[in-house]
């Protein structure tokens, strides 16, 4: 059961009309084809995605499955959004009230184990050995972690172990953290104990897993295990660290490497041509999808399919999305571009001074200038730091052709 | 669903040279990402015909793991399907495929139970973008009994390898020569034809009764007074990849902008098969000017006027030029490439240094897989 109906705020404009396992990641992918792929790699072959928040963009992404080959006879994907109900009609109040609202789906297959997944982080896991640590340690329910620096841990849910992995205690955002291995917001159940952890706690109000119920499972003395997970896991819930996690791609050997033959991961690509590089174009370090064009110059970026760069453009330490179009002789610094923008010739962008934002400070920070979906930049505009642009921008909305450091320009947002 | 298609696609080349050893003609790379087939097949499914015969022989395998799943075409339907049909021994019948006509004849029974009026027949070693429904259209305006998709090649180009023919005011076919030494027309048959089913079920089981076996020869010339035969001319791009001068120079028009716009940037849209490569990387060290560059490849050197597919590493200071380099080839670093075809999957050692002196060089090493 893969929960994808967050909206993920903290990505700021980007989430604004997707949600969050439906933003673009590593030029070519999106967010949720990593625990998709992870589920197919590791056998899982039925595979329910709860959706809630603007799902449009994610039930076209999955469809039925077809590039995880999750397009099954028996099983395969079934997107699960709310539904009226014969009594009490409501959303989904919480991760565990979401899967309780699906029950019937998970009984229609009649599973031993139930697998809980959040779409939003980007790793390669082997579900089925976590399977096998839950069969051999007779767990009821176990909780996949992965160490982390001590002085990080005050940020995560921490489980506390004895010497066989079975959980003793766990706390919520520590300030003294009293062991490193936090939680992944990965679960197994086994599922007789997962309905009636869900029935017997129905009618908590935004029933959740981490504050419901994993300490219901502890008081009834069900056994808890904690499964140590060691790879690449990154949470890319903040517009920093998606930064982070996009550029991280490009290193010479990245930790997390696309390009293994072993555990790939899929997407829904269309036939895009290869991409074009011009007769003055530059790049280094980067990576670009399909069907780019580029005869600008691009240096430590990514790039999504079907971006054009003109002439005389340099792109630098930017993510464009797919479809992107960018003018002329435009300088792009430190940009977060979402899908279908167009930035016009001339246009410098990421230009002088930091400033906090000014409706954003904890979203839009560290220099990134954001511009959402669709959104248009007239030519010749100077645009600063910590900026967010969204909407089909006019010249008039740049005094002097310019907009400051840690402005925040929306117009026209349409239907949403 | 006026028509059924039949690609031909049976062929090898010998003046593919090396480059045939490995693959049918038709499952040649070409563009970066797509395969020869495609473009008829795209062809054909964009024109909405949905039932699609794909006659293989030389190589069949290569074509056969190509077309293993008709859904890319879209040809995965209830009504119709993509169906191929390599030559088997049956009760009737012990020999492979003696000509285009024989295929036909050998696998009869698919035209007998279809219902659709017309048969639209194409070779699959070509690369180009056309609407059928036209071409079907000016067939039944010109109450014509086969119609040939004809193109003007410009002066002084080699027509040896192809048919040529030449038309009356009308359009009909007067002159029809099939790899002729000294051509008397530059209008070359497109290898693609419109004909009426039943038309086409007897004449060739009209054939086959009289020991013959070539659809060019012993239909379209034989009958070339008797039955009406006429020219259908296309200006749009058009190109047999068939040698391997030919099949660089196709891969080399893909660096034009017009021919891009013209294959991907205009409705419809050509398909393949997707793989599931990441994208293409390009480290410290990278150059790419006017160049295709196909996802999966990581980059290290300089690439200039070329085309590499999928899947290629190409390391450090390596300097590759004017040269294709197919699938998943391994270029080690500091090596040097001009004017080449570097077959698939090749490994090259570091410090290599191929030139193409005069024409192109066709380069297959393989070395142990080096790996990062």
């Amino acid at each position: 059961m893969l929960l994808a109906g967050g909206q993920g705020s903290r990505l700021g404009v980007l989430t604004a009309m997707m949600a969050k396992p439906a933003v673009a990641f590593g030029g070519k992918y999106r967010i949720i084809d990593f625990p998709l792929s992870n589920c197919i790699n590791s056998g899982v072959d039925t595979v329910g995605v709860l959706t809630q928040y603007q799902p449009l963009r994610l039930n076209s992404h999955i469809g039925i499955g077809i590039p995880w080959d999750l397009d099954r006879n028996i099983g395969g994907v079934t997107v699960l959004p709310p539904y009226e109900k014969m009594n009490n009609t409501e959303w989904y109040t919480g991760t565990a009230n979401a899967i309780y609202q699906n029950m019937q789906y998970m009984e229609s297959y009649h599973p031993d184990y139930v697998l809980i997944l959040s779409g939003d982080h980007i790793y390669k896991m082997d579900y089925e050995m976590m399977l096998s640590y839950h069969k051999s340690s007779g767990a009821d329910v176990t909780i996949a972690v992965m160490p982390v620096a001590m002085e990080e841990a005050k940020r995560f849910g921490i489980m506390i172990t004895d010497e066989n992995g079975r959980i003793v205690d766990f706390e919520e955002k520590p300030e003294h953290p009293r062991s490193n291995l936090a939680s992944m917001g990965i679960y197994i159940f086994s599922f007789d104990v997962l309905k009636r952890a869900l029935t017997k706690n129905a009618s908590q109000s935004g029933l959740d897993f981490g504050k419901h119920i994993i300490p219901w499972c502890r008081d009834e003395g069900y056994g808890l295990f904690a499964w140590q997970f060691e790879g690449y896991w990154k949470d890319v819930g903040t517009l920093t660290s998606y930064w982070q996690a996009n550029m991280e791609l490009i290193d010479i050997v990245p930790e997390f490497n696309l390009y293994e033959e072993y555990w790939k991961i899929y997407t829904k690509s269309l036939p895009q041509p290869p991409q074009y590089f011009g007769p003055d174009s530059a790049i280094e370090r980067s990576i670009v999808g399909e069907g780019s064009e580029i005869y600008g110059e691009v240096y430590h970026s990514v790039i999504g399919c079907g971006v054009r760069i003109g002439a005389g453009t340099v792109v630098r330490d930017s993510i464009l999305m797919n479809d992107c179009v960018i003018g002329e002789r435009s300088t792009l610094d430190r940009v977060i571009a979402a899908e279908g923008v167009t930035i016009g010739s001339d246009v410098r962008m990421g230009d002088g001074e930091e400033q906090v934002n000014e409706t954003g400070p904890q979203i839009y920070r560290d220099g990134l200038c954001t511009v959402g979906e669709q959104s248009l930049i007239p030519d010749g505009v100077t645009i600063g730091k910590n900026v967010m642009i969204f909407g089909a921008t006019l010249p008039t909305d740049y005094p002097d052709g310019h907009l400051a450091s840690g402005k925040t320009l929306i117009r026209n947002q349409g239907a949403s | 669903m006026k028509a059924v298609g039949i690609v031909l696609a049976g062929g090898g080349s010998n003046r593919m040279r090396e480059l045939a050893r490995k693959r049918a003609v038709c499952a040649m790379p070409i563009a970066g990402f797509y395969r020869s087939i495609d473009f008829a097949l795209s062809s054909l499914s964009n024109s909405h015909i949905q039932t699609v015969a794909v006659f293989t022989q030389y190589h069949a395998g290569t074509l056969n793991e190509h077309l293993s799943s008709s859904k890319w075409w879209d040809f995965g339907r209830k009504q119709g399907g993509l169906y191929t049909f390599t030559p088997a021994i049956t009760s009737e019948n012990g020999f492979w495929y003696r000509g285009t006509a024989d295929a036909i004849a050998q696998n009869l029974h698919f035209l007998k139970e279809c219902h659709e009026p017309y048969v639209i027949i194409t070779s699959g070693d070509c690369v180009y973008k056309l609407d059928f429904n036209k071409v079907l259209d000016y067939h039944i305006e010109k109450n014509a009994d086969i119609t040939v998709v004809c193109k003007d090649m410009p002066e002084g180009c080699d027509t040896e390898r192809f048919g040529t023919l030449r038309m009356n005011e009308e359009s009909r076919i007067e002159e029809f020569e099939e790899k002729p030494v000294i051509a008397r027309s530059n209008t070359v048959s497109c290898g693609i034809y419109v004909i009426r089913r039943r038309l086409l079920i007897e004449l060739i089981e009209q054939c086959d009764a009289e020991g013959r076996y070539d659809f060019v020869r012993d239909i379209l010339i034989r009958y070339r007074s008797m039955k009406r035969i006429y020219g259908y001319k296309i200006r749009d791009y058009w190109r047999n990849i068939a040698t391997v001068e030919d099949y660089f120079a196709t891969n080399m028009d893909f660096l034009k902008p017009e021919i891009r716009r013209w294959f991907f940037g205009t409705y419809p849209d050509i398909y393949t098969k997707v793989g599931d490569q990441p994208p293409a990387k390009y480290n410290v060290g990278a150059k790419v000017h006017n160049s295709l560059i196909s996802s999966g490849c990581i980059i290290n050197g300089s690439v200039e006027d070329s085309v590499v597919f999928k899947g290629t590493f190409i390391g450090s200071n390596c300097y590759i030029k004017n040269s294709i380099l197919l699938n998943d080839i391994y270029v080690g670093d500091n090596s040097y490439i001009e004017n080449c075809i570097v077959e698939s999957r090749s490994t090259l050692q570091a410090n290599s240094y191929y030139k193409g002196e005069d024409g192109v060089r066709i380069v297959e090493e393989m070395n142990e897989l080096f790996v990062l």
